[in-house]
């Protein structure tokens, strides 16, 4: 989240769109409903189902799965043609002005793709700007150079008229016109709107544009940065922030520093790819102090190595290639995985093409899972999953986890709050915490390599591991969260002077700024710095006082950076550091003691002296992204499974998307495994054996994969089976009745998956294109194992995901559905 | 360490007596019986499901979770749960929660119930086996590539800050480069 969940009271007009938050993330209600009661916010819901958040909303519309880009699109082409931007905000704090190079193309000169595509890749060089003497990018402030991005935004969007909107997402002209009135009303400055998304915007193979399109929306409406403004992603995992901060993924380290590439061979060349540089003494380009973050992240690893040579350690990936999730399923299909981790993940019953997954999981050698419960992950191998135990030769672990009350640490919310959770009892018999486990590993690996030597021990050897105890808990040798919270701090590792303070060796780094690139100082993630000081652990802090009445909450708990709660902050105020709205100010400029007041202010200096986006390194927000694989602005692809054309244009799906369905059918010769990696593509003869559209979602009752939900007595009884919800329409068809058992199919899973139907007025057919398409929804929360069991939605989607994240496309794609006689 | 809510209150100010615990007077009847969270701690923690991290107390009496509930301080929830986060209470409080180290052998059709240090050497065995079999020194270009591709790891959003930050330096440390959680999917 930009903002975080108590600043949506400040709304004006709340949207949203690929989330039912009613259901899903019900306490953030409090929130839209305290705009509601007291600004008079209007609540907007735009859904392929009339959901739980639908039924609350002042305006709900239908959209295909799939469309969103379109109906945002149709809304960014409305906001131009009718001048509903704040004008102000655009050419001051956007990049609108900026002049563009006049080689670029998009897809209305090139039949729905940008200049460069080759090989199924872009070559960006024609996406970037016409640069003045000095390096900094030309901008016109008219507005009007038709190579500035915002006639080229205003080109882009022209195609999406109410027209080809509606022919595409199969929504009501007249519904989307009403919304599209009420949101864009918020470009006046005082006024506010804010988006909410979820799963629903990002599990497509556009899913990062679908982000995207937000963001270009409200830079042209001046809701970044803003009270009540931003864009919200309500994320479902409690640490799933905290997880992503700390790169549990191959492409980051901690921070969101980029992981070291082949190419990369040295430190020196690794810090300046990665380094922004600017020539524009008003942009802060805040990345410009990456190299005082990576030499800290190293010294917290590796204390005793110069970075130039602890750079070494870290594995570097290959130039262009992925090892994301649906590479490691394909790799493991292959055989070239020997051993799994899952710490608390739920593969069998989470990934795309589950079952695919779970034959796979019979090619390791061993598989740990660590958890609380017997996951089907974890029993892969057994009858309940359909296989013969004596087949599967891998070994498996199941080490017994804490749960959340059973130790201490903390967790970071989508407002990215860091939250101090304190031990509330024992685990039950033999089961340990997490950081236990980890850390006996890590004891083990160093005894190991110490004792017989083995591949680069290195790393290992000299693993920085010094999480004794300093007292606080209640075993000698347990390591101590505390002492890790320290360390993700970061501290000073000699005596060092900064700005005529001398900071001793040991005590804590006050904030990021003073992180040094000399491996003077320590930081496990330079985020997290000014979390813990020499004097307290902020992430425990629990004042829930409200000086401003703004809903701040400075002093409950911490959140990064800097405690800073809205982030793009400079955005709020004018040049002169008045904020745009009067009645919820989040900065604002004393000048008299020439300061800023409120929340943290992002970036330093007197209004108007620095940009607003510091983490850009022009220092404006993108309406224009150069950073994306697929494209500097959001373009309408079809699902890759889809019964329609894409009406846009000539470009069926994302040109750029990486086909590891494709890669598993080369690659590996078990027909069973094969059969799990087809796909139902446009144009192919399979698409008539596979005609409704499917979606999967959640309720509230249960959770993710449902190991956390299925095994509990009241949410068990609450939802106790699996269920696929079809319209009214579609049963008649099918002649199906409320309550009856189904089998449903695709193609990658011809022998299908039985789910009780549930037929509700929720989900309707869609006119597109003048064909009637039917849709259906699934719980996932299902698999074999728990006190309630049912069939597993993924055994039946896609192993194909966005062209720049990898996220599965969940939300999209086709099945079909059959009566089973009994 | 005493960490009752009451103790956190006291550290954060004594201005905020009349916000919290102090205003939730129960209703008096002459036949009821003492409440059973009366004399229980109160540890304070956040909702395990979804990410808005409302506030949870959980009350314990005898080193038992007895109760859990909304914790009225909090600046988000201000009490409020959903069903989910009314339900913590059932995951300290549940039977078939594993409480065993647990393996199974090749081929076989069961699970053996096995001891910390013997699973953990088992497992730290398998990693150095398979780290020094695939251990790749340089890609086909040539280059310094260090990593390991051969095991990988997936999981990490149910985990702790601190225990994740652990886990991602630990993989790293050993070279991995298939590394993911929950956030990819």
């Amino acid at each position: 989240m930009t903002n975080h969940w108590n600043d949506i009271q400040h709304a004006d007009v709340i949207m949203i769109l690929g989330s039912n938050a009613a259901e899903n993330h019900p306490i953030s209600f409090k929130y839209v409903n305290l705009a509601r009661e007291k600004r008079g916010a209007k609540l907007i819901n735009v859904d392929p189902r009339f959901t739980r958040t639908s039924a609350t909303a002042d305006k709900y519309a239908r959209l295909r799965s799939g469309t969103d880009i379109v109906f945002v699109g149709g809304m960014i082409n409305y906001a131009l043609q009718n001048d509903r931007i704040q004008k102000d905000y655009v050419v001051n704090y956007t990049n609108a002005a900026f002049l563009v190079n006049p080689d670029f193309k998009g897809p209305a000169d090139l039949e729905g793709v940008y200049s460069g595509l080759s090989g199924g890749k872009y070559d960006k060089a024609t996406w970037s700007y016409q640069l003045d003497e000095n390096g900094v990018p030309k901008k016109d402030t008219t507005l009007t150079d038709p190579n500035c991005v915002f006639q080229l935004l205003k080109k882009h969007y022209a195609r999406y008229d109410m027209e080809t909107v509606v022919k595409i997402t199969g929504g009501d002209s007249k519904e989307y016109e009403e919304i599209y009135d009420l949101y864009t009303s918020t470009c006046k400055p005082e006024k506010s709107a804010t988006i909410m998304y979820a799963m629903g915007t990002t599990q497509h193979t556009y899913g990062s544009q679908n982000v995207r399109i937000f963001a270009v929306l409200q830079l042209l409406l001046g809701n970044i940065g803003v009270a009540g403004g931003g864009i919200n992603a309500l994320r479902g995992e409690s640490n799933v922030q905290g997880s992503t901060d700390h790169a549990a993924l191959f492409h980051i380290l901690p921070g969101y520093l980029q992981a070291p590439k082949a190419s990369q061979q040295t430190y020196q060349k690794y810090l300046e790819d990665s380094t922004p540089e600017t020539t524009d003494p008003k942009s802060v380009n805040w990345w410009g102090n990456y190299p005082k973050y990576a030499a800290s992240l190293l010294k917290a690893w590796w204390r005793d190595a110069d970075p130039e040579k602890s750079y070494d350690y870290i594995g570097k990936i290959d130039d262009g290639v992925n090892y994301s999730t649906i590479p490691i399923i394909e790799k493991m299909a292959s055989g070239g995985i020997n051993g799994l981790f899952c710490w608390g993940q739920n593969p069998a019953v989470a990934c795309p093409s589950a079952r695919l997954v779970r034959r796979a999981l019979a090619k390791l050698d061993w598989l740990v899972a660590v958890d609380l419960w017997e996951t089907e992950t974890a029993s892969f191998w057994q009858p309940e999953a359909g296989v013969d135990p004596s087949a599967v030769k891998t070994e498996v672990f199941l080490l017994p986890a804490a749960s959340s009350v059973e130790k201490e640490g903390s967790i970071s919310n989508s407002g990215r709050w860091a939250q101090w959770r304190w031990k509330a009892t024992e685990p039950p018999g033999d089961a340990r915490d997490d950081l236990y486990i980890i850390s006996e590993l890590v004891h083990r690996m160093k005894h190991l390599y110490a004792k017989e030597g083995g591949a680069f021990p290195e790393p290992i050897l000299g693993l920085s591991w010094e999480y004794a105890n300093s007292g606080m808990d209640d075993s000698a040798h347990h390591p101590s969260p505390r002492t890790v919270a320290k360390e993700i701090n970061g501290f000073f590792l000699k005596d060092v002077e900064i700005k005529g303070t001398v900071y001793k060796a040991g005590q804590m780094v006050p904030s990021f700024a003073f992180l040094q690139a000399d491996g003077s100082t320590c930081s496990g993630n330079w985020l997290y710095c000014n979390s813990v000081t020499d004097t307290e652990n902020r992430l425990m802090r629990r004042d829930n006082s409200d000086p401003t009445g703004l809903g701040f909450y400075h002093n409950w708990a911490w959140c990064w950076p800097v405690n800073r709660r809205v982030i793009y902050n400079r955005a709020s105020v004018d040049l002169n550091g008045k904020p745009w709205a009067k009645d919820k100010p989040v900065i604002w400029w004393d000048s008299l003691r020439k300061t800023w007041l409120g929340d943290v202010p992002d970036g330093g200096g007197a209004p108007g002296a620095v940009h607003p986006f510091i983490m850009v390194n022009h220092g404006h927000g993108q309406l224009f992204s150069p950073g994306m694989v697929d494209g500097p602005f959001p373009e309408h692809y079809e699902p890759l499974e889809s019964q329609v054309p894409n009406l846009m244009s000539r470009q069926q799906e994302s040109p750029v998307i990486m086909r590891y369905d494709k890669a598993v059918q080369e690659r590996v010769c078990d027909p069973m495994l094969v059969e799990g990696a087809a796909a139902c593509v446009f144009g192919s003869p399979d698409k008539d054996r596979f005609p409704i559209y499917c979606t999967t979602y959640r309720v509230t009752e249960h959770w993710q994969a449902g190991q956390m939900t299925r095994w509990l007595p009241w949410l068990g009884e609450l939802v106790p089976h699996m269920f696929v919800e079809m319209s009214e329409e579609l049963a008649k068809e099918k002649r199906i009745r409320n309550g009856e058992v189904v089998r449903v199919t695709s193609i990658r899973n011809q022998e299908g998956i039985l789910a009780h139907v549930m037929v509700t007025s929720r989900i309707r057919p869609f006119t597109v294109n003048d064909q009637t398409l039917h849709q259906v929804g699934m719980l996932w929360h299902f698999g074999y194992k728990g006190r309630v069991t049912g069939a597993i939605a993924n055994d039946l989607t896609p192993l194909v995901g966005d062209a720049n994240t990898m996220i599965p496309e969940y939300k999209a794609f086709l099945v079909n559905i059959e009566k089973v006689r009994r | 360490m005493n960490v009752s809510r009451r103790g956190f209150l006291k550290l954060a100010g004594g201005t905020l007596a009349a916000a919290g615990i102090g205003a939730s007077v129960g209703v008096k009847s002459a036949h009821a019986k003492p409440s059973k969270i009366r004399y229980a701690r109160e540890i304070p923690t956040v909702c395990p499901y979804c990410g808005v991290g409302c506030g949870i107390i959980s009350h314990v009496s005898n080193g038992k979770v007895i109760n859990t509930e909304g914790d009225p301080d909090h600046p988000i929830n201000r009490g409020s749960l959903c069903s989910k986060g009314s339900a913590l209470f059932q995951i300290p409080n549940n039977d078939k929660r594993l409480s065993k180290v647990l393996y199974r052998a090749p081929g076989s059709g069961q699970w053996e119930v096995k001891s910390w240090d013997w699973a953990l050497d088992k497992i730290a065995r398998n990693i150095k086996d398979a780290r020094d079999k695939g251990f790749v020194r340089t890609n086909a270009k040539g280059q310094v590539v260090n990593r390991v591709e051969n095991i990988a790891s997936l999981g990490g959003a149910s985990l702790d800050n601190e225990e994740v930050y652990s886990l991602v330096k630990f993989k790293r440390a050993l070279g991995l480069v298939h590394l993911e959680h929950q956030a990819r999917i």
